[in-house]
């Protein structure tokens, strides 16, 4: 099941063929695994100079059944996201059922200067931020001139 | 007729904006509209929507004539100077109209906001309530 998160937003899906006509111009590909769109949670990534921002927009869940893995650079958000409970009346309607429901996975690479020991995660209003610091090492320093 | 809450009033927003330009120029900025449940039982209508980034502060429910408007901002915590690399939301609010049909109640709407959902209970008044008609039979 594939659908976007947001359908029927006019001024969101004109941004991304925007952005899918501009990929396609440029022709450079990020990563190998991409980052595919409108798939759930979305997400956003940003980054300091000292670390990469991951934003994963997952409302709905909770928070102890979030899975979240980092190995060799690949970060994978896993889960699973219940229907709402109908309480067996049969006498409901469904007038619109946009919302996801079940089982979700994204994968990102992450760049390579991070630092795996440092992954920070925190769930709040649904939205999972995921902060992960970059090593000292690459970090830009300023070189002293003799 | 009770067809009203099951599409969202796109066709009427424009109009409804117009009318009320002046006062609230928030709603003419970009919105992201968010998914949303709908389900109706025999007491009344509950409504789903994601907004996740929203928090309690940040939602704003109104019922105005016979339109239920959502509207959430996204509060999320950015770390200065970040550079954003990879946005598949970006806008940082959502915005989303509904007509209430006249059998609905609105001064009984209650809201609960929860890990991003919210939930909206709209019951219907008492005097639209189902009722079983009796047959008699001579």
């Amino acid at each position: 099941m594939y659908r976007s998160l947001f359908p029927r937003d006019v001024f969101a899906e004109l941004d991304r063929f925007q952005r899918d006509i501009r990929q396609t111009l440029d022709g450079a590909s990020p990563s190998i695994r991409g980052i595919g769109r409108g798939g759930y949670p979305a997400i956003n990534v940003g980054g300091t100079p000292q670390s990469v921002e991951i934003y994963a927009f997952a409302p709905g869940l909770d928070p102890d059944k979030i899975e979240l893995n980092l190995e060799r650079g690949v970060l994978t958000i896993s889960g699973e996201r219940e229907a709402t409970p109908r309480n067996g009346d049969a006498k409901i309607a469904v007038h619109i059922d946009e919302r996801f429901t079940g089982r979700f996975r994204r994968v990102l690479s992450l760049p390579d200067d991070i630092d795996p020991g440092t992954v920070d995660a925190a769930y709040r209003d649904g939205v999972l931020h995921i902060s992960i610091k970059r090593r000292a090492s690459a970090q830009p320093r300023r070189i002293e001139i003799k | 007729m009770n067809h009203d809450l099951t599409k969202s009033q796109d066709a009427q927003a424009p109009k409804a904006q117009d009318a009320q330009a002046p006062k609230t120029q928030a709603r003419d900025e970009v919105a992201l509209m968010p998914p949303v449940e709908v389900v109706e039982d025999a007491s009344g209508i509950t409504l789903y929507a994601d907004l996740p980034g929203v928090s309690r502060e940040t939602l704003n429910l109104r019922v105005e004539a016979d339109t239920l408007t959502i509207e959430g901002e996204m509060a999320l915590q950015v770390p200065e100077g970040m550079q954003s690399s990879h946005a598949e939301v970006s806008i940082p609010r959502y915005r989303r109209a509904f007509t209430l049909s006249k059998e609905l109640d609105p001064d009984k709407v209650t809201a609960e906001l929860k890990h991003g959902v919210l939930k909206l209970r709209i019951p219907k008044a008492e005097h639209a309530q189902p009722r079983k008609v009796e047959i008699r039979v001579h």
